[in-house]
């Protein structure tokens, strides 16, 4: 929002009045950054060919306009998370010595079309903008010093520090976007050529050396390439993974044991990285390394429900010892999925899949409705 | 005769093969090398810019959209393995597993309560909130969005629901919408709540199967049953806890 100025009354019609007006949209609420304005928030939105001028509902006097050579682009966001369809335009930074309404830190603005008509102001806008009538249209630009509300000077001062170290901010930052592209550039000749490479080798299997082999799945890896090279199984000659599986087995032992031996790999995600705090694991590093844990001999490993939820269990727990538990807390009461989720602190997916385990080995029963699923004793075998 | 030159000429094309195959592996390994000290250079490209502007991926939030987006189309995933160099030296990797673990966190002490469904917006805001410690970080749900991505291998946990005008709900648990669940849902949206006479009206259901869906959905705690709203039976009103925050927030926006 610090590259809108404030207008007058008079400022504006005068604008209205002298420049061609090519389109309006009522009920435009402004954003700044990804934050809605609370005081822009429902105006008449006017686009001449130099300015957006915004003029609020309610009050006239509360006007602002944003010159149309500050816009580096405009995108329309028909789908966004919420409803209104919005047009973000990404700004250059402000001039030097140019008094903003508002003082922000972001870089880009959005224009919020809460009665529709966006569609059509931005086919008009992007029309504007590549015109680029300003450049021609002298006349116009800006207005001597905008009208400002009162401000004390202490405030006005610390508004200026801080407007020049947003200026500084956003030189470093454009300058980002500039290191980052060439960056880019330079990676996709890399990945292409890695991409060439694993093609080739697809084609005439094994021209290149186990050793070359698993050093050109160590750069896919490190690259970020996904491919199925990758993919399969490519974890057994890697010590970051096998380490990792010792690391992740010996955190989550204690866990597991007092949760009652088995958590969903989500939970161990959490927990993991909890407990790490920063260098965090990836969920895919974290699966490959519980998939080596078996072959590791470690004390947990990893098992797959046929629901497909995926959990850490110990090693040496056994199915009957979950069908135990299980039953002794519903010795005590019937159960739903939650209850006993409660009961043993333990994810309610998790808890359910326990249920249903004792359920198949007969140590439970379901009852069914619309109050959900619940588990009662089996008293049925019970009885025999 | 024949048959010598037949022989002949299967030799020769054997040898050409095996010509092909030797320079093509000498062309791999080539091409191997090469990548090997490209790979190098880039390296030391991104640990330059990480020198330079490492906070910009953590704080700005459109620099990191752009990041991605960049890496999508040269078709890279800077976050699939901690030990990618894009995460180890950026430091992306981190943001988006630390992301990962707040949406989780979130999605589990909410669980209660929506039976596992939340509005895309919801999460967003409850993330946020969450997360102030760490501020000074812009925050976007296209972040959450990536870092629930990258969530969905650790079992079958997370799946998005798609509704109108781009709005999303974030299912945290196991287990998809029918069909007929997922209609439901998209009737409702609006409301947050939903008769079996509406689903007659609107969907043209035998009233069976509206009360088959519904029971459904309010055993698995999508829905909640209100039997205050009309007067006969088949007033009862189903609510969905999961879209009331959805229609109280697009109220506010819109």
């Amino acid at each position: 929002m610090n590259r809108f100025e404030q207008l007058s009354v008079e400022a504006y019609s005068s604008i209205l009045k002298t420049e061609e007006n090519i389109a309006k949209q009522r009920s435009v609420g402004l954003y700044d950054g990804e934050e809605r304005s609370p005081v822009f928030d429902r105006g008449i939105l006017y686009l001449t060919p130099t300015n957006l001028i915004w003029i609020d509902e309610e009050d006239e006097s509360l006007a602002i306009r944003l010159h149309l050579s500050t816009i580096i682009l405009a995108e329309d966001q028909r789908a966004g998370s919420d409803q209104s369809s919005k047009i973000s335009l990404h700004l250059n930074p402000p001039s030097e010595n140019f008094s903003p309404v508002q003082v922000s830190e972001a870089n880009h603005v959005k224009l919020s079309f809460r009665e529709g008509g966006m569609t059509e102001f931005f086919r008009r806008l992007s029309d504007t903008l590549m015109r680029k009538r300003w450049e021609t249209v002298v006349g116009v630009k800006p207005v001597g010093p905008p009208s400002r509300r009162e401000m004390r000077t202490g405030i006005s001062g610390i508004e200026k520090t801080l407007q020049a170290q947003q200026a500084t901010v956003n030189i470093h930052i454009s300058k980002a976007f500039e290191d980052l592209s060439n960056l880019m550039t330079m990676a996709k000749d890399t990945v292409n050529l890695t991409k060439n490479l694993v093609s080739r080798l697809k084609n005439k299997q094994g021209e290149i050396t186990e050793d070359e082999t698993t050093q050109l799945k160590s750069y896919l890896l490190s690259l970020g390439v996904d491919d199925p090279v990758t993919r399969d199984a490519y974890g057994n000659d890697n010590s970051y993974y096998r380490g990792l599986a010792i690391e992740v087995s010996s955190v989550m032992s204690k866990p597991l044991k007092e949760k009652g031996g088995l958590m969903t790999l989500t939970d161990v995600y959490v927990y993991v990285n909890r407990a790490r705090g920063f260098e965090l694991v990836s969920p895919e590093d974290l699966l490959r390394a519980c998939r080596l844990m078996e072959s590791l001999r470690l004390p947990t490993k990893l098992k797959v429900f046929d629901s497909g939820v995926v959990t850490l269990e110990l090693s040496d727990l056994m199915d009957a010892d979950v069908v135990k538990r299980t039953k002794e807390a519903l010795d005590k009461s019937p159960l739903t999925p939650e209850m006993l989720s409660r009961e043993f602190g333990i994810s309610v997916v998790l808890a359910r899949e326990m249920l249903l385990l004792a359920e198949a080995r007969g140590a439970a029963c379901r009852d069914e409705s619309i109050e959900g699923l619940r588990f009662f004793p089996n008293k049925f075998v019970l009885s025999k | 005769m024949n048959r010598r030159v037949g022989i002949g000429a299967i030799d020769k094309k054997k040898l050409t093969e095996a010509r092909f195959r030797d320079r093509g592996e000498e062309l791999a390994a080539d091409q191997l090398r090469q990548l090997s000290s490209q790979l190098g250079t880039l390296k030391s490209k991104v640990e330059e810019f990480a020198e330079k502007h490492k906070n910009e991926i953590r704080k700005n939030l459109e620099f990191r959209r752009q990041f991605q987006e960049m890496c999508a189309s040269i078709g890279v995933d800077p976050l699939a393995s901690s030990k990618g160099f894009w995460s180890e030296m950026l430091g992306v990797g981190d943001f988006y597993y630390e992301l990962g673990v707040q949406i989780v966190e979130v999605c589990m002490a909410t669980n209660h309560k929506n039976g596992g469904i939340m509005p895309l917006e919801e999460l967003f805001q409850r993330v946020v909130r969450s997360r102030r410690k760490t501020s000074g970080q812009q925050l976007s749900t296209d972040d959450i969005l990536r870092a629930i991505d990258k969530l969905k291998i650790l079992g079958n946990g997370f799946t998005l629901i798609k509704l109108d005008r781009g709005r999303i709900l974030v299912q945290s648990v196991p287990g998809e919408l029918s069909l007929d669940q997922n209609q439901v849902i998209q009737v409702a949206q609006e409301t947050a709540c939903i008769t079996v006479l509406d689903l007659k009206v609107k969907l043209k259901w035998q009233e069976e199967r509206s009360k088959k869906v519904l029971q459904d959905m309010v055993s698995s705690g999508f829905a909640w049953v209100d039997l205050q709203a009309g007067v006969g039976n088949s007033d009862i009103v189903y609510w969905f806890p999961t879209l009331f925050s959805a229609s109280f927030n697009s109220d506010a926006t819109s």
